[in-house]
């Protein structure tokens, strides 16, 4: 597949450490993303990927390093002065995080509304639009209790995605989806990627899915970036520990 | 050793405590005064904190002005001074028994509900989605409450005073037969202003109390189901304690400006 980003690089940390309870989860981390590209993070369980997403938006300080995101070094900046480069920024968490005392209208209006938007008419046309791109529609007045794992993690992208971000960041999208829905979030990743050109940082297991949307690849592995390249690159990569992981192989006796 | 080591981490936790307190206060009134204020909100929590509090109010104050008033009674029945039961009842509900009573109630029904919505709010990643969103969770959650508690916890405090002193009235004059013209008389004359005015500061006091002490357990609730049960019962008892502490040193202080006796 064609990189189909420029060469311009949008998002560079430099030696990320973090602990966590007296753990080193990121032991010296580094990687680069270019503006509209979509990079796929692969990782174990467990293993900081989830820890290193949160520090792309500001909801965790590295111990060390820094994160530029747009030339901005955001490790240094205050609570309230993340609010600008937050907003730029679109997060899906892996359960979701709908906010369970609004329904899936009010959940996805939220940022609309948080950015002074009052023209009611305006906001449920988009929320609509936003609800079909996720293939939602039709669920607007369920509360998130109500809903399954998936239909949960739909509305949030659809929270995520409604003010345009330039950035998303994708916190395992397709774990606990149908393979069909699953396939139509990756197309959605790609579309959001040639239609409106943004880039996006994915983490994910699921390698049918990278093989789709990845334009580069990060594994991380003992808290630091064991492999940066193209998805070609991974697939014809010889490393055992490449190997294992892309073949899913634990080596244990049956 | 030990016991100083144990005294010394105690206080050390303590003063680490106030200071995180401290804090939340700051940056409640940064986001206040840069205006950041979210009506709805605000009218929502006034709902929630106030008008559905005063049942619980309403019947905590007319309960304990009518016990009140019969143990008064009983006392002052050996003295010959029954009507003196009606200063006695008032100025204690206005200066002692309806801030701190209603402040107990608040933190038990209110404190107890906040912690545990913010508590919940944050294991399940509410919290961070709202900052990832660019909202600050403090001028989302915990403003609207603090401006509808300093707003609702004046009226409560009143309508738990108001209730108390009418249970009180009817139970000396209609049951135990004291004189009704006596009765107000001498409570008219022994209660003024001061003593509504202490008992409407001390209510806010405690309001703004339950709500940091609260919002504060809630916002560093951790570690699942068990984490915000835990919240919640620190937030109510830590805020019950501080109301009970802090009232006296508050009786002390409002003293020297309103003072109790003529």
């Amino acid at each position: 597949m064609m990189p189909s980003h420029n060469n311009q690089e949008i998002i560079s940390v430099d030696n990320l450490v973090q602990t966590l309870a007296g753990q080193k989860i990121l032991r010296g981390f580094s990687l680069k993303v270019y503006e509209g590209e979509t990079l796929v993070l692969l990782g174990r369980s467990g293993g900081g990927k989830s820890v290193f997403l949160r520090h792309l938006i500001g909801l965790m300080r590295p111990l060390e390093g820094s994160i530029c995101v747009d030339g901005l070094n955001i490790t240094s900046l205050k609570e309230r002065a993340l609010a600008p480069v937050r907003k730029s920024i679109g997060m899906l968490f892996q359960n979701g995080a709908l906010f369970d005392s609004m329904n899936v209208a009010d959940n996805v209006a939220f940022p609309l509304r948080e950015s002074g938007e009052t023209n009611e008419a305006f906001i449920s046309q988009k929320v609509h639009d936003a609800l079909q791109m996720v293939s939602l529609h039709g669920h607007l007045s369920k509360m998130p209790a109500s809903l399954s794992g998936g239909m949960r993690k739909r509305a949030a992208l659809a929270r995520a995605l409604i003010n345009q971000p330039r950035f998303m960041l994708y916190d395992e999208p397709t774990a606990g989806l149908d393979p069909i829905v699953a396939d139509s979030i990756d197309l959605l990743i790609r579309r959001l990627q040639r239609k409106l050109g943004v880039t996006s940082i994915v983490v994910t297991h699921d390698m049918k899915s990278t093989f789709t949307i990845a334009d580069h690849v990060a594994l991380l592995h003992e808290g630091r970036c064991y492999f940066y390249g193209t998805c070609d690159q991974l697939r014809t990569s010889t490393d055992p520990v490449i190997r294992d992981f892309v073949e899913g192989r634990s080596h244990e006796a049956p | 050793m030990a016991l100083a080591r144990y005294v010394g981490g105690t206080l050390l936790s303590f003063s680490r405590y106030l200071g995180e307190l401290a804090f939340l206060i700051a940056e409640t009134f940064r986001g206040i005064l840069s205006g950041h204020i979210r009506l709805r909100l605000v009218i929502h929590q006034i709902f929630e904190v106030g008008y559905r509090s005063q049942l619980v109010v309403l019947l905590t104050g007319g309960f304990t002005g009518a016990v009140f008033a019969t143990q008064a009674f009983f006392q002052f029945h050996q003295l010959q001074m029954d009507t003196a039961v009606g200063p006695v009842v008032s100025v204690s509900m206005f200066r002692e028994l309806g801030p701190v009573l209603c402040g107990l109630m608040v933190a038990g029904r209110v404190g107890a509900a906040m912690s545990a919505e913010l508590g919940t709010m944050k294991v399940t990643e509410q919290l961070d989605a709202l900052r990832a969103l660019g909202v600050h969770p403090v001028d989302y959650l915990v403003i609207p409450r603090f401006l509808a508690m300093v707003i609702s916890m004046p009226l409560l405090v009143t309508e738990c005073i108001v209730v108390g002193i009418l249970a009180g009235y009817i139970v000396t004059t209609q049951i135990l037969g004291v004189s009704e013209v006596y009765y107000l008389y001498n409570m008219l004359h022994f209660t003024g202003g001061k003593d509504v005015a202490m008992g409407l500061i001390k209510g806010v006091v405690f309001g703004v109390i339950i709500v940091f002490v609260s919002c504060h357990k809630g916002l560093n609730a951790r570690e699942g189901a068990v984490g915000v049960g835990r919240a919640t019962t620190d937030a109510v008892v830590a805020g019950s304690l501080f109301i009970l502490v802090i009232n006296f040193f508050l009786t002390l202080t409002l003293n020297i400006f309103f003072p109790a006796a003529k």
